[in-house]
């Protein structure tokens, strides 16, 4: 018999109380009201841990560093009592044939029971052989831990685009999962790497409501992903009022003006930098002074220097151009009508103060 | 057959061959293979790097200034170190100078790396070669509490029922039978040697480390936005200051410092309260442990870092210790130039490039490196299905760097060597005393354990760094001087036809350094040679076995199928793949026209 999260929770000497509360502040984390919190309380209390295979292609583990970072929950809880993360080649204790044979041993016992979360990409060219675990490519243990998956989750930009080693020129030939796995439901959390606690947020989700979240035509949740950084920018009145740093460690730069002139891609990024903001809700870079790179979207290392500003842009100063730099932006990554999404998703949070859109 | 190395040692490939692939708790992907005799003693040892990116590739063509991005994925794990590295590639190639606080908050930043990285590396990669969370079930937690007590009377937690309330969440994590990342682990082995309560002490901190760690990166946070990956910039760093104007909730404010210096605090407490007692206890149980010394008693090698004051990176301003060390001898530490095209060579016949004249090396400016995958005559297996590798082929991902021919050990434990044979008094004083509390002698340092504790000073010395570099800042900024950026070049325009600099750093895992050669405005030639390149180098065209390899050799393993000991070498050394394997191709070709799979 497997136990619950509650189970768990409660032979850790949680009280009942503090698990309740536990709940609440999941489901604030979420963006979902407090009625939810007795539907994660049920999820919780009535089902096993969910055996995860987290596999690792070619990355640098960003993303598992993030994750590690994440301040509620805490990555203890999650890895103890949420779910039961099986084969994870970055912390697991066994090695070599002891560590391959589980990843069999998952794939077989649980059929369409269990999540793969993927760090990294497969290198396609010379036969696969970039990226070699157990003597053999690595994109055959992904097909093969793909293979009863009963869904995907694509960590950060690697694993959802391709990320820098499928910057040009691409010389492994990196690619990201969907283009390799097209038979399962795949979730793309991406970011260079994506927010900690939006990592562990979109885990509680599955495993609460038992289903993605709303994910939007890219394969993103729309929780996180369908506002731009510079939509929900504190620096956005500098914008607007056409203050900007015009180099660094100016008087501009000192009073926190916009760093849209320095080369800042919030207004095309879409993230939740602005909003959840970093390790534990301390900073994010436009805070600490730097512009956004746009590490959340496909393709970023190939889309001029980061310290180009945006271009065809020739007015500042009237909010509504703000609009037409991301749809001018995002046209050029053939997703208009995300942008056009996205701006309507503004005007009515505009128009709505805080009502959810 | 024995073959004899020209660095000491003898290799023999008759008996047993035993794999190890994935080697897992590492930071990318490697495979290791060794001969065991009769015995099961190591007597052959082979380290595989198995990934590629190609990143140096990527980088020709770009924006200098956008470097540090790109080489910053090269590693999440000592994530920013590349950066630092680039920012000052660039700064030497264009003579930019940064402002002392600048400096000051690169050093923190690196600083808070090191002792996150080490202390992540003990408690969440390495731990598990010596600690069994399976046998912490029959501690006694009233024996635990005492244990902890006398090994860290400041420590905190550490009553009686903090220590059962932790076992009885393992208990029933165990009892669920969904074991998570500790199934299939070698939990019967007779090379764990601790008793339950030192196991369950030591299952108690991978808890608390776990937790604590993420508050260290918020000071990584406050000035580089994010982390992992921040944000840094060639000329200083991109967060400003502003301690008194207004709008300094856009800048480094008092609040903001007071948070940083609250980390620095408590960081400095967590190591000495958990980290150093825990070496304490567990390396005085495992003493008599002292396989893998490998390389580190006879050639070690560091690039020093942490300047002092900002833009001299002489070794006497530098507060890392810099220097080489050969063929074990103490009293001469030898200077080391990163620009003398005879000192730090690649040589790639038994990695999967190509040269021209492959008996040559090639000095990093002048690289020259084309992917070939190709496997020796005697490999079994098939090209893409690899069940033995023939090290006499080509066989490995990583390059084979050498300092002056010389194959070299990097990283905390080398910078120790070369610090305490350069009478650098704070590490002196440390090992002296570490050495004391284990009643161990100096011999003892070049060992696996040796590495590990070498790791944990240093995460300790890098902790009151933070605070003295914290310091510093505040005085110069009460000083009046609160500039963070020199702009002077930044613009292109301003830049020299054709420049080459080099930068380097002392990453968690050792000597980091970034040659960059710069043709009109753009990036001509990027190259790094990384800690993980040295210590997981294979042999070079004199047969020469790296430290990997090195460190591996005439272990006793207790149980050839379950490789622990293999693991705790290997980990000692931290190694990081990604960072390990790379390429630069002179004219950056188009390499995408593989077939689709």
């Amino acid at each position: 018999m497997m136990e619950s999260f509650y189970d768990v929770m409660r032979r850790q000497g949680i009280s009942r109380r503090s698990f309740l509360k536990f709940c609440s502040l999941t489901a604030a984390s979420l963006g979902l009201g407090p009625s939810f919190a007795p539907t994660i309380a049920n999820a919780m209390e009535n089902k096993p841990r969910l055996p995860v295979l987290w596999l690792h292609g070619l990355e640098c583990t960003c993303c598992s560093e993030s994750f590690i970072r994440s301040a509620h929950p805490l990555v203890k809880d999650v890895v103890l009592s949420m779910l039961s993360l099986d084969y994870d080649d970055t912390i697991m204790a066994s090695a070599g044939h002891q560590a391959e044979a589980i990843v069999t041993e998952i794939v077989e016992k649980y059929k369409g029971n269990y999540i793969l979360a993927v760090e990294g990409n497969p290198p396609l060219n010379e036969d696969g052989m970039f990226c070699i675990i157990g003597g053999k490519p690595f994109v055959e243990q992904l097909r093969y831990a793909a293979s009863n998956a009963k869904a995907i989750i694509s960590w950060g930009s690697c694993a959802s685009w391709g990320c820098v080693q499928a910057a040009r020129p691409n010389p492994t030939r990196a690619t990201p999962v969907h283009q390799v796995i097209t038979d399962k439901p795949i979730i793309k959390v991406p970011g260079c790497p994506p927010i900690a606690e939006v990592m562990t947020a979109v885990v509680s989700y599955i495993l609460t409501f038992e289903r993605f979240p709303e994910l939007d035509r890219q394969g993103r949740p729309k929780m996180f992903y369908s506002q731009r950084i510079h939509d929900k920018c504190y620096r956005r009145p500098h914008f607007d009022a056409g203050q900007f740093v015009e180099t660094w460690d100016d008087e501009g730069a000192r009073k926190g003006y916009c760093l849209y002139k320095m080369g800042c891609k919030g207004p095309t990024t879409y993230n939740a930098c602005s909003t959840v903001r970093w390790n534990g809700g301390l900073s994010f870079p436009i805070q600490s002074g730097h512009g956004c790179i746009g590490c959340s979207e496909d393709g970023f290392w190939d889309k001029g220097g980061f310290y180009d500003r945006l271009t065809n842009i020739h007015q500042f100063g009237i909010e509504e151009n703000a609009d037409k730099i991301g749809m001018a932006a995002a046209g050029v990554v053939g997703a208009a009508a995300v942008a056009h999404a996205a701006v309507s998703a503004i005007k009515r949070a505009r128009d709505n103060g805080d009502k959810q859109s | 057959m024995t073959i004899q190395t020209p660095n000491g040692f003898t290799l023999d490939t008759s008996g047993k061959r035993v794999v190890v692939d994935p080697v897992t708790r590492i930071e990318g992907h490697m495979r290791c293979e060794v001969n065991v005799n009769d015995q099961n003693i190591i007597t052959n040892a082979v380290s595989t790097g198995t990934m590629w990116r190609g990143l140096e590739v990527i980088l020709k063509g770009r924006d200098p200034r956008d470097a540090w991005a790109f080489v910053q994925r090269i590693c999440g794990v000592c994530t920013g170190t590349h950066a630092l590295t680039s920012v000052r590639a660039v700064e030497d190639a264009l003579g930019i100078t940064i402002p002392e606080n600048a400096n000051s908050i690169r050093n923190i930043m690196q600083l808070t790396l090191q002792v996150h990285d080490h202390l992540v590396h003990f408690y969440h990669l390495h731990a598990l070669d010596w600690v069994n969370p399976v046998n912490a079930l029959k501690a006694d937690p009233n024996a635990t509490s005492l244990l902890q007590q006398s090994v860290s009377p400041s420590h905190p937690n550490s009553s009686p029922g903090y220590f059962r309330d932790v076992q009885n969440r393992l208990k029933k994590f165990v009892e669920s039978g969904q074991l998570g990342p500790f199934k299939n682990g070698y939990w019967t082995n007779p090379a764990y040697l601790l008793p339950p309560e030192a196991d369950l002490m030591a299952v108690t901190h991978y808890l608390e480390a776990l937790d604590f760690q993420k508050e260290i990166m918020k000071i990584r946070t406050v000035f580089g936005g994010k982390d992992p990956h921040p944000n840094w910039i060639v000329g200083g760093v991109p967060c400003a200051i502003n301690i008194d104007g207004v709008g300094a909730v856009g800048a480094i404010n008092m609040e903001r410092l007071n948070l940083v210096s609250s980390v620095i605090n408590a960081t400095i407490e967590f190591v000495n309260n958990v980290y150093i007692p825990d070496i304490v206890a567990i390396g005085g149980l495992y003493k008599g442990w002292l396989y893998g010394g490998g390389l580190s008693g006879k050639n070690v090698l560091a690039y020093g870092d942490i300047p002092d004051n900002a833009n001299n990176y002489e070794t006497a301003n530098l507060m890392m210790p810099r220097g080489a060390i050969i063929n074990g001898n103490l009293k001469e530490v030898f200077p080391v130039d990163l620009r003398n095209p005879d000192e730090i060579q690649e040589f790639v016949p038994h990695s999967w490039y190509s040269y021209a004249d492959e008996k040559k090396g090639l000095h990093p400016w002048d690289g020259e490196t084309t992917p070939k995958f190709e496997l020796g005559p005697n490999t079994v297996g098939s090209r893409t299905n690899i069940q033995q590798i023939d090290e006499n082929g080509k066989y490995s991902w990583i390059k084979a760097p050498r300092w002056k021919g010389h194959a070299m050990e990097v990283g905390p434990l080398a910078r120790y060597v070369v610090g305490y044979a350069a009478g650098h008094t704070e590490i002196t004083d440390q090992v002296k005393d570490l050495l004391g509390r284990l009643n161990a002698p100096v011999d003892a340092l070049f060992s696996t354990l040796g590495r590990t504790a070498a790791r944990a000073l240093e995460c300790q010395w890098a902790a009151y760094k933070m605070r003295y570099f914290m310091d510093k800042m505040i005085a110069n900024l009460k000083a009046g001087d609160s500039a963070t950026a020199n702009t002077t070049n930044w613009d292109p325009s301003t830049w020299p036809k054709e420049a080459k600099g080099v930068g380097f750093t002392e990453a968690p895992r050792g000597a980091l350094a970034h040659w960059i050669k710069i043709k009109d405005t753009r990036i001509d030639n990027y190259q790094c040679i990384v800690p993980t390149t040295w210590n997981g180098s294979p042999r070079d065209n004199e047969g020469n076995i790296g430290a990997f390899e090195a460190a591996l050799m005439n272990t006793k393993v207790e149980v050839p199928e379950e490789p622990v000991e293999i693991l705790r070498t290997l980990h000692s050394f931290d190694p990081c793949l990604a960072c390990s394997t790379h390429v630069m191709s002179e004219d950056g070709q188009e390499l995408t026209q593989v077939r689709v799979r």
